[in-house]
């Protein structure tokens, strides 16, 4: 048995899953460390997630404050190194607002929040494999106000999941989530860390954390 | 910009009345200044000082096994086993919401997050019990509207999943909504923190956002008296919520208590910095002497009497170790909050406020907190109470169209699916919630212990209105009847009681009849009243009051989460079964306001004893894994039950309902008390 991935998850001023996050990953086998925002020099880790909620309590543009937080630098570094990033609803706003994934997430077609589980198709999965199987519907609960994804105009996203039976937010295409073109950088609307008990109505999301921790543990056995 | 003149008439438009102005000259020997009937204003008014309440208040029952920590302080606080205590309260914001609904409710929100935090726990679930008029009026849709983007804005982004309430119609809402706030927070039992400011010499700091102009006299003039036609004006008593700052402060208050250097600490809500301090000295017998020029400000030239009564949210007061103040600071300083040091703790119990070097504050903290007026205002049974009552079923025709009526039922505003609300919370951070809002009470998983609690807020305003000793007893039954079904023991309760003008002997006697029947209910069930808010002048002048609405907050403990039972059905040839007897009891239903539009006789009569066997029973079958599923009958009777069972399943019921006097809508509409509709694996 390898060790356990080690997994940095990043704390914003206004991240609220991000102990809902950590304690997702540590369910599903890994090593987890708080990183406050102001921490520009990272610990030596496998894999970094950056949680949900409301960074600077999303008064302006949702993550476009966030993305200029000191620790932001060094995850742009890691994920250019190929170190996996997960995004979760207000992380994966911010890695899109970095430039980490392409497009944007824009209010919901309703203009109102949107509380309710819904089902994701798995389509690409990038370096993230396991049970993560293409075709897989994944019973997750989405919680946002922006969460329309709108595509770049000149570049197609690699879609990672896509909403089955259409989008709770107006989403393009119906898109939950999307992959960057190398593959390590993962970025989606529903909440996994809230899907990995039975006790609390399903354990889809750990397919999708485990897959991420796989693929940490693969990335740290290629650097040696 | 000089203080105005302090007269008998700027007193008065101060809500004060001629003989509490008196008094005020008699305490102080002297004439007041102006920030000092600024402050004898808001602290003797309705909403700070429950003068009118409070003797009626001392019948509820407050003491219990479980109970650590009864009214009086932020909020209430017992034991959940495991070393972990639950800490609530539910907390009114009614006229704000009514003025500006987005803001009002928001704040509403922030203000009770803030009185679970202040006591060291983490808020952990959120209810709202929310009351309007009917929804073909525009101006209550824009209420609705605004007050439900009001809740979800700050819960959702503070973080703290809205998992229950109640949302009801009523036309007697119209001029005047009703927003209660309830709050559930965890906290380690030797982690609790109280308002209290002892130590003397011990450095007094302020915390969180800068203070504005925003607020200013909200508790005292916006929550002290009725609407009338200037109540437009009153939009900049209400504040502003900024849910982002309020996380930051639960973070860095939670990082600060953890240092082991707070004595005390107690949030700025109504009557902001004035009310805090003096509370937090009027308990600890201490004074507090405070430098007003120390205060973070966010406007310039704010006067001391501005300073002292703004309602700015997001802020605290608290008392630190004398000497441990740098610790505290670089707390605050990490979640880039101001933090200031703007007094100290002293032993002559009057509070001293200076500003610009000048004493414009030397008042006794005592007469004007603890010992602040009150009042046995007079009671009068209303002359048509007795008329009221009576509803001859004779009169009632025989229902022609059982399934016609059924679906008008359950398609009607106060019995139709909620989730057009409560899909707009967050119902899930900090993963804890097992059972979801849409069913009886939300089952939360206590933070890393198998236990549960299971939440529920209820009143019915119309059995209040028709008989409000009956109805507030009935808020109680079903309230905790709404916790047993998921196979939770109740546990304790908060209450909020909304009424009318207490100046009002008709009111008053409302009240008074509310309180009676709620201690009555609440001791014959087991739950003590631990925490709790009275709001008054629920009125708008020429409109009349809004129906004595005493409604409940109920906290039920399950020892093992994993056995909460849902409302649901769960499989195809699931055995149904109606718990408790049903009788010819249409008084005060929603079938004859629905069908018949009548509001009309008695609530169901309510044997407390049946009740509590009713409990007990839930609770053994359902800790033996004996139930699939367990609903509450109450609203719309056992036709709507069993639906609201089936919708929520998929799967559909057939059913057989015991005979009523021959009559289909007694058996399928009769509000009958105690019972439940429940499942199980056939035999």
């Amino acid at each position: 048995m390898p060790k356990p991935a080690r997994i940095g998850v990043v704390m914003f001023p206004g991240s609220n899953d991000d102990r809902d996050l950590a304690r997702g990953f540590a369910l599903c086998g890994a090593e987890v460390e708080m990183i406050w925002h102001k921490d520009a020099r990272l610990p030596e880790l496998d894999g970094i997630g950056i949680p949900g909620g409301f960074s600077y309590g999303d008064y302006l543009r949702c993550g476009a404050m966030a993305r200029f937080s000191p620790v932001m630098r060094s995850v742009v570094q890691l994920a250019a190194m190929g170190r996996p990033v997960l995004g979760v609803c207000n992380g994966f706003q911010i890695l899109c607002e970095s430039g980490l994934l392409p497009g944007a997430l824009v209010r919901n077609r309703d203009l109102r929040f949107v509380c309710v589980d819904t089902r994701v198709a798995v389509e690409e999965r990038g370096l993230f494999r396991g049970e993560l199987t293409p075709g897989r519907e994944l019973l997750i609960p989405v919680k946002h106000g922006e969460g329309a994804y709108v595509p770049d105009a000149e570049r197609k996203p690699r879609v990672a999941f896509r909403y089955v039976g259409g989008s709770p937010n107006g989403s393009t295409d119906d898109i939950a989530g999307i992959v960057s073109d190398a593959g390590n950088v993962i970025g989606l609307m529903p909440h996994p860390e809230h899907a990995v008990e039975a006790l609390l109505g399903s354990t889809d999301g750990g397919v999708l954390l485990r897959a991420f921790l796989a693929a940490c543990v693969d990335a740290r056995q290629a650097r040696r | 910009m000089s203080d105005p003149e302090v007269d008998l008439e700027l007193a008065r438009a101060h809500g004060l009345s001629d003989h509490e102005a008196a008094l005020v000259f008699e305490i102080l020997g002297r004439k007041p200044t102006y920030p000092e009937l600024g402050i004898f204003s808001v602290m003797w008014s309705e909403h700070c000082s429950y003068k009118s309440s409070k003797k009626l208040l001392q019948t509820l029952p407050t003491k219990g096994a479980c109970v650590i920590q009864g009214p009086g302080e932020n909020a209430g606080v017992v034991d959940i086993g495991d070393g972990n205590v639950c800490v609530f309260k539910i907390e009114s914001h009614n006229h704000p919401s009514y003025v500006e609904p987005h803001a009002g409710a928001a704040t509403g929100v922030g203000g009770i997050l803030r009185d679970i935090f202040t006591m060291g726990a983490r808020p952990l679930a959120s209810l709202d019990s929310l009351r309007f008029g009917p929804l073909d009026d525009p101006q209550q849709r824009y209420l609705v509207r605004g007050v439900v983007s009001g809740v979800g804005s700050y819960g959702n982004c503070f973080g703290c999943a809205t998992v229950g309430g109640e949302v009801t119609f009523h036309p007697r809402y119209r001029k005047n909504i009703l927003v209660n706030a309830m709050n559930v927070g965890i906290a380690r039992a030797d982690g609790i923190f109280l308002a209290k400011a002892a130590g003397i010499g011990n450095p007094v700091i302020y915390v969180g956002s800068k203070t504005g102009r925003d607020g200013i006299h909200g508790a005292s003039l916006l929550a002290s008296s009725e609407f009338d036609e200037h109540t437009e004006e009153m939009r900049p008593t209400v504040q502003l919520g900024d849910p982002f700052t309020e996380k930051l402060l639960l973070e860095a208050c939670l990082e600060a208590m953890k240092t082991g250097a707070i004595v005390g600490i107690q949030d700025m809500g109504a009557a902001g910095l004035t009310c805090s301090s003096f509370e937090m000295a009027s308990r600890s017998g201490t004074g507090i002497e405070m430098d007003l020029d120390r205060v973070p400000q966010r406007e310039t030239n704010m006067t001391p009497y501005e300073l002292l009564l703004s309602e700015s949210q997001e802020r605290m007061l608290l008392v630190a170790e004398a000497g441990r103040e740098q610790e505290i600071l670089d707390v605050f300083a990490k979640w880039d909050l101001d933090a200031a040091l703007v007094g100290r703790v002293t032993n002559d119990g009057k509070m001293r406020v200076r500003w610009h070097g000048q004493t414009v504050v030397d008042i006794p903290v005592d007469p004007v907190a603890a010992s602040s007026p009150v009042y046995e205002r007079p009671q009068a049974r209303p002359a048509d109470f007795e008329a009221r009552q009576k509803l001859d079923l004779a009169t009632v025709p025989i229902e022609p169209d059982p399934s016609g009526a059924l679906l008008e039922l359950l398609g009607s505003p106060n019995l139709c699916s909620r989730e057009w609300v409560y899909r707009q919370y967050d119902q899930l951070v900090q993963s804890s919630t097992v059972l979801r809002p849409g069913g009886d009470a939300a089952v939360v998983r206590v933070p890393e212990t198998e236990r549960g609690l299971a939440l529920k807020t209820d009143c019915n305003p119309r059995y209040c209105a028709q008989d409000p000793y009956l109805g507030a007893m009935h808020a109680v039954a079903e309230a905790a009847r709404n916790v047993a079904v998921t196979g939770a023991k109740p546990l304790a309760a908060t209450n909020c009681l909304n009424f009318g003008s207490p100046e009002r002997p008709e009111c008053m006697w409302e009240f008074a009849e509310s309180v009676r029947g709620m201690g009555e209910a609440c001791r014959a069930l087991g739950v003590p009243i631990v925490s709790g808010n009275v709001s008054f002048y629920n009125e708008t002048s020429g409109e009349g009051s809004i129906p004595p609405t005493p409604t409940i907050g109920m906290v039920g403990l399950l020892d093992d989460v994993s056995r909460a039972v849902p409302a649901a059905f769960r499989g195809a040839g699931d055995a149904v079964i109606l718990f408790g007897e049903t009788f010819a009891e249409l008084g005060a239903s929603e079938y004859l306001a629905v069908r018949h539009g009548l509001e009309r006789g008695a609530p169901p009569a309510l044997d407390l004893a049946a009740e509590q066997r009713l409990h007990a029973l839930l609770f053994e079958a359902a800790n033996r894994g004996l139930l699939r599923s367990a609903h509450d009958c109450s609203e719309g009777g056992a036709a709507i039950a069993l639906a609201e069972c089936a919708i929520r399943s998929g799967f559909g019921v057939e059913a057989t309902l015991p005979d009523v006097g021959g009559r289909p809508e007694l058996a399928l509409f009769s509000e009958s008390a105690s019972r439940a509709v429940v499942s199980c694996t056939a035999a």
